[in-house]
């Protein structure tokens, strides 16, 4: 009874976060950077739903575009990462050679403090990449880049596992024994077995990219203040925690919710179906 | 068994020196010149010999190799010094940092205690709850009581710990009073009433650390202490009429420590990572807080040795984990 509640909740969570925030604008329309400095600080009304921030923005619409950036992050870290743990974890099952140096690779890579890795690296090439691609689309390659390139691991790690025991199957011999080359052994034997594996990584990899930008973000080394992420926003918002808590903590909640909704999505999917009684 | 310690240990040093040469590649690579920041009218020839006396003109796997001697050989032979009275390092150049001249070793010395005390404190909180609440919800399966602590796992790994945080201060700290909002460090346990403040104070941080801990560790417990439950040797017990809480202590969480106590020592150095955005809430003047304001100072030797020292811990706790499981459960090493 529980098991069946939870892809639901977990269904529900996300397609309200991704409508207020991909549909939210169309209800909404009021821009997230105009200023507006006679309606600073102001409370919840019907001008401003959720009221303003010190310079007179719509914390409503802020937190929408925040979304869009958030959920952009998100699922292109994880595309990165369940990409990457893709081709090492199809790469180590297959081929004996290739496993033990893969593995141990991704053993190193679990042992790195990634958090302070991380900070380190948006901190040192935030200004050059930014040089080369321009402000937004620079913090945009370099934040997503460098967390997409640190959570493959977990993807890898099962990946592997799962492909190796496909490889012992009969059918795969008897595709390589009619002359099926390694990508089309791959494409029509290996993915279509792995598939159900792959989106639960994904769906992990995205829940934990969303958090990671979060708290990057909030720690003031993530996106920059005129391009603000639910993380930005909460950076912003906490200094005010005790005259305007909602700043803080709607952003804070999108995050939550985003990440919970993915999770027990990620879950129910992994899980095998319920036995009927 | 002792065998396989060493060769545990064996493996666990190359790890180090790769994790070493990422984060000192990383600091390398990075575009960025340490002598950016000075005045402009220093002239050319005085920038040169600034170089040549920071050490900049050598090529880069030299500086690495000296790095790794200051951080291998010097630094260990300062605190022995210090500790024993001895006088090993002979005033060896130590790794200073750029913000404050001074040691970063100090710096860290100064730091390690509070996040200690905070990190120490809720990780033992986070652990001793999630092993309660995993064997009780194990041994009460489908029970409002499962259910509910089977959702405050699912939702305590979703629930990042700026968030939980805000909406802890919110609610204990602004909207009820009961505790201050900051962590005040400079706060000095005399008496009984200095205790209570002190531990009034670390009662948020500590909460938000171990909800998170407790998240991720019960999932664990549970599932272990629910394989355990389905042995026939639980059946056995039973059986033979032993009462039910010896069955669940004595015979099935004996048998899913294994597991627990991986996640337990995998999970330990981790928390230095959530403590990094604890302490930032707070206010606690920790080794996370000494990373993000070095961080955004440009203090790139502080860095550095933060973060190899993060890395340490993290290949320990796995070294521990590994030796522990071996300790208590013989099998995986003979396999």
């Amino acid at each position: 009874m529980r098991d069946m509640r939870w892809p639901g909740m977990g269904i529900c969570l996300l397609v309200a976060v991704v409508a207020l925030v991909v549909l939210g604008p169309l209800v909404w329309p009021a821009s997230p950077s105009a200023m507006n400095l006679d309606a600073r600080d102001a409370g919840a009304s019907l001008a401003h739903p959720l009221g303003t921030d010190q310079l007179g923005r719509d914390l409503a619409a802020q937190l929408m575009a925040g979304g869009r950036l958030s959920l952009t992050v998100a699922l292109a870290a994880a595309a990165i990462g369940a990409g990457l743990g893709l081709c090492i974890g199809v790469a180590a099952g297959m081929s004996r050679r290739l496993d033990g140096p893969l593995m141990r690779l991704t053993d190193i890579f679990l042992c790195m403090p990634l958090l302070p890795l991380l900070l380190i690296a948006v901190t040192l090439f935030r200004a050059p990449l930014s040089a080369a691609l321009g402000p937004e689309a620079g913090i945009f390659a370099l934040i997503t880049l460098s967390i997409g390139a640190t959570s493959w691991m977990g993807t890898a790690r099962v990946l592997r596992a799962e492909v190796r025991s496909v490889m012992q199957r009969d059918f795969i011999s008897a595709a390589q024994l009619s002359g099926l080359r390694v990508p089309g052994v791959i494409l029509h034997y290996i993915l279509p077995n792995i598939a159900a594996t792959l989106w639960v990584s994904v769906a992990l990899a995205g829940a934990s990219a969303i958090l990671m930008e979060g708290a990057l973000s909030f720690l003031g080394l993530g996106f920059p203040p005129d391009l603000p992420s639910w993380g930005r926003l909460i950076h912003a918002g906490t200094p005010y925690l005790e005259t305007y808590p909602g700043r803080a903590l709607w952003p804070g909640a999108m995050i939550a919710m985003t990440a919970i909704g993915i999770t027990c999505l990620g879950d129910t999917l992994g899980r095998p179906p319920p036995r009927r009684k | 068994m002792r065998l396989y310690a060493f060769r545990r240990l064996a493996m666990a040093l190359p790890t180090l020196l790769v994790i070493s040469v990422v984060i000192f590649a990383l600091l390398e690579l990075a575009p960025g010149d340490p002598m950016a920041q000075l005045p402009s009218g220093i002239s050319p020839e005085v920038r040169a010999d600034m170089r040549i006396s920071l050490g900049l003109d050598r090529p880069a796997p030299l500086r690495y190799l000296l790095w790794l001697n200051q951080i291998l050989v010097i630094e260990p032979s300062v605190a022995l010094d210090t500790l024993l009275g001895t006088t090993l390092s002979q005033n060896s150049p130590r790794i200073l940092s750029w913000q404050t001249r001074g040691p970063v070793m100090a710096l860290i010395a100064q730091r390690l205690p509070q996040t200690l005390v905070v990190v120490g404190l809720a990780y033992l909180v986070g652990t001793v709850a999630a092993v309660v609440l995993g064997v009780w919800s194990a041994a009460r399966r489908g029970s409002a009581l499962d259910r509910a602590g089977t959702g405050v796992a699912a939702l305590g790994y979703g629930l990042p710990p700026y968030f939980t945080a805000a909406v802890l201060i919110y609610i204990f700290a602004i909207w009820l009073g009961w505790v201050p909002t900051v962590y005040d460090t400079t706060h000095k346990v005399t008496g009984w009433d200095s205790m209570v403040t002190q531990i009034r104070q670390m009662i948020l941080p500590v909460a938000v650390l171990s909800l998170q801990t407790t998240a991720q560790i019960t999932r664990y417990t549970r599932a272990a202490m629910q394989d355990a439950l389905g042995q026939d040797y639980i059946r056995t017990a039973r059986a033979k009429g032993l009462p039910e809480r010896r069955v669940l202590l004595d015979h099935a969480l004996r048998n899913s420590w294994v597991a627990t106590l991986t996640v337990i020592a995998l999970g330990a150095p981790q928390v230095f990572a959530g403590a990094i955005i604890t302490e930032q809430i707070f206010g606690v003047n920790g080794i996370g807080q000494l990373l993000v304001r070095s961080l955004h100072a440009g203090d790139l030797p502080v860095v550095q040795t933060v973060t190899m020292l993060v890395a340490t811990l993290i290949v320990l706790a796995n070294l521990a984990a590994d030796l522990i499981i071996a300790r208590i459960d013989p099998r995986p090493v003979h396999a």
